[in-house]
């Protein structure tokens, strides 16, 4: 009943995002620190920015890295609209729940049981181990996500404008490629971020799929941290939260703009 | 009813290949951890027998099948090992860890349904954007605050709070601070998208009956966030039990979890055969919770319908 805000919802929304957000801030504001000891400050500095660039390891890879996340989310992303078209649009086939089984079970299944059974899919194949891998490993845990981002909204979707195409004469094919994804499109591309953040983001999996050669930012972000807290880490992490962030806020303006578009074109094709 | 890929090629074709992938590259993979597990180590490549050798015909298979064995289920289940601790102490980690989530959560949850339309999608994406920021990063940032020489020890200290510094780090008690700072944002989300659907002429309904304000939430609220609640934990508690990052980075050499004695197993034992069973094991514990949770997934998207 009592819409607006309460003195104490305030405070939890306040706390909760202190709570979130100061940890993270903590974590630039140090990446600025003169001293090498990381808890206490000396001063502003960038000179840890600067020695990242001569840092050949990390710089190899973020590049093993941006190129994985980039080719999986690409891949995920077109499994994984398939897999919500199969789910929401051709209602019963055989073996329906086993495939939504594999769909929702990735999204919860801890990390180091996924790593391990695909580290010995690859084996019993003989599958060399590297860049290939890894990559094949991501796309399978990621385009889960999509799939799941891209059903939510074909579940809520005007199905009367695809029904219209397609008793039109349009063929399926092209139905789908001028009605469903330009309406899906927002769905197809957050889950396209998801699949790039996640794979950004993975340590384990790629840990245990991994080979000579193909060594990825977390894993060599891991086995830094393990040797304790560095200003250089500082440094790279906060590059990459900035990076996400930027990208984040492009997203959800320009997915913003294009729904108010969309808006607007519907009112004018009512009138 | 269906896109009219119904009836050609088109339909098949979408079906097949995200479901052939599914099963080549997440259930085949099963099957051979669990055939792994019943396999026995061995110095060679792979380091793991008997082989299946059919070039003899049928002989090789039953020749198969006898050396299989439950061995490394025994090694696993042998209360000297410590492999028992893990799956209890994991169990225990994760359910206090999803009470603290649920209890940090829902009342983040409850104050944006409760806030102005205007600014809630600005809540909701406060909320996701730390989630999309590197989970390692989010986990490491906890070492810097928590450590003896830490910011937070640091603060209390010049506040004159305490005299020596506060053991966190490398403790339990890290472990948990991580978990819930890591996994927050998938409680509140399904927290909040149930709360935000709550028809609020219930609670008005209420008050005009004379219903005290906490009260009604109990009657009214809490019951019809459930759905929220159930989905909530689930999507806390099954990966926090196979938790590896966390324990392995805030948690002390004491801290048991089934998810690091795998790694550990696997990595520092060498033996795949023993991380197979775990992996088999920690399967069959989190089965229930998985089934579960994807019941409630496929309800709550029915209902999208």
């Amino acid at each position: 009943m009592r819409k607006g805000l309460t003195w104490f919802n305030v405070t939890s929304i306040v706390l909760g995002f202190a709570f979130l957000y100061i940890p993270i801030i903590l974590l630039v504001i140090y990446s600025f620190n003169a001293s090498r000891l990381v808890t206490v400050w000396a001063g502003f500095s960038t000179q840890w920015y600067w020695s990242l660039l001569e840092n050949e390891q990390l710089i190899d890879a973020a590049w093993v890295t941006l190129r994985i996340a980039f080719f999986s989310s690409l891949a995920a992303t077109v499994l994984g609209t398939m897999a919500a078209l199969a789910l929401t649009r051709y209602g019963r086939f055989g073996g329906r729940t086993l495939f939504s089984g594999m769909i929702y079970a990735p999204l919860v299944m801890p990390e180091v049981i996924t790593g391990l059974s695909l580290l010995l899919l690859f084996v019993a194949v003989n599958f060399d181990r590297g860049f290939w891998t890894v990559l094949l490993a991501h796309i399978t845990f990621t385009m889960c996500f999509v799939a799941v981002v891209v059903q939510s909204r074909l579940v809520t979707f005007d199905r009367t404008l695809e029904e219209a195409a397609l008793d039109l004469g349009c063929p399926p094919f092209q139905t789908f490629f001028k009605i469903t994804l330009p309406l899906i499109l927002p769905a197809v591309v957050s889950g396209f971020m998801l699949a790039f953040t996640l794979s950004l983001d993975d340590l384990v999996i790629a840990s245990f799929t991994t080979g000579p050669g193909a060594t990825t930012l977390p894993m060599r972000i891991y086995s830094q941290v393990r040797l304790g807290v560095t200003p250089e880490i500082n440094a790279v992490c906060t590059i990459l939260i900035a990076i996400v962030t930027v990208v984040v806020i492009i997203a959800s303006i320009v997915t913003k703009r294009a729904e108010s578009q969309r808006e607007a074109e519907e009112r004018a094709a009512l009138q | 009813m269906a896109m009219a890929g119904e009836k050609g090629r088109g339909r098949w074709f979408v079906i097949a290949v995200p479901y052939l992938w599914l099963l080549a590259l997440f259930l085949a993979p099963f099957l051979i951890v669990f055939k792994i597990s019943l396999s026995q180590d061995v110095v060679a490549q792979p380091p793991y027998a008997p082989q299946l050798d059919l070039s003899n015909g049928l002989s090789g298979l039953t020749d198969f099948l006898s050396q299989l064995s439950l061995a490394n289920y025994g090694y696993v289940l042998d209360f000297s090992n410590e492999f028992l601790a893990a799956y209890g102490s994991s169990l225990i980690i994760a359910s206090i860890s999803t009470i603290l989530l649920l209890l940090v959560g829902y009342p983040i949850a409850y104050a944006m349904a409760r806030a102005p339309r205007s600014i809630q999608p600005t809540l909701l994406m406060l909320v996701i954007l730390p989630f999309w920021t590197s989970f390692l990063i989010r986990v490491y940032a906890w070492i810097g605050i928590l450590s003896p020489e830490g910011l937070l020890n640091q603060g209390l200290m010049a506040l004159g709070v305490i005299d020596t510094p506060l053991e966190i780090l490398n403790t339990n008690l890290a472990v948990y601070i991580g978990i819930v700072y890591s996994y927050l944002p998938f409680m509140v989300l399904p927290l909040y998208s149930a709360l935000e659907k709550l028809d609020l002429t219930l609670l008005e309904a209420a008050a005009d009956l004379g219903c005290p304000p906490v009260k009604a939430f109990w009657k009214i609220t809490f019951p019809l966030s459930l759905p929220g609640v159930a989905a909530g934990a689930l999507l806390c508690f099954i990966p926090a039990v196979g938790e590896f990052v966390i324990p392995d980075l805030l948690g002390g050499s004491d801290t048991l979890m089934i998810g690091k004695s795998l790694w550990t197993e696997f990595t520092v034992n060498r033996s795949w055969t023993v991380s197979s069973a775990v992996a088999v094991l920690l399967l069959l514990v989190l089965v229930i919770p998985i089934v579960i949770y994807q019941n409630i997934q496929q309800r709550e998207l029915e209902a999208g319908k």
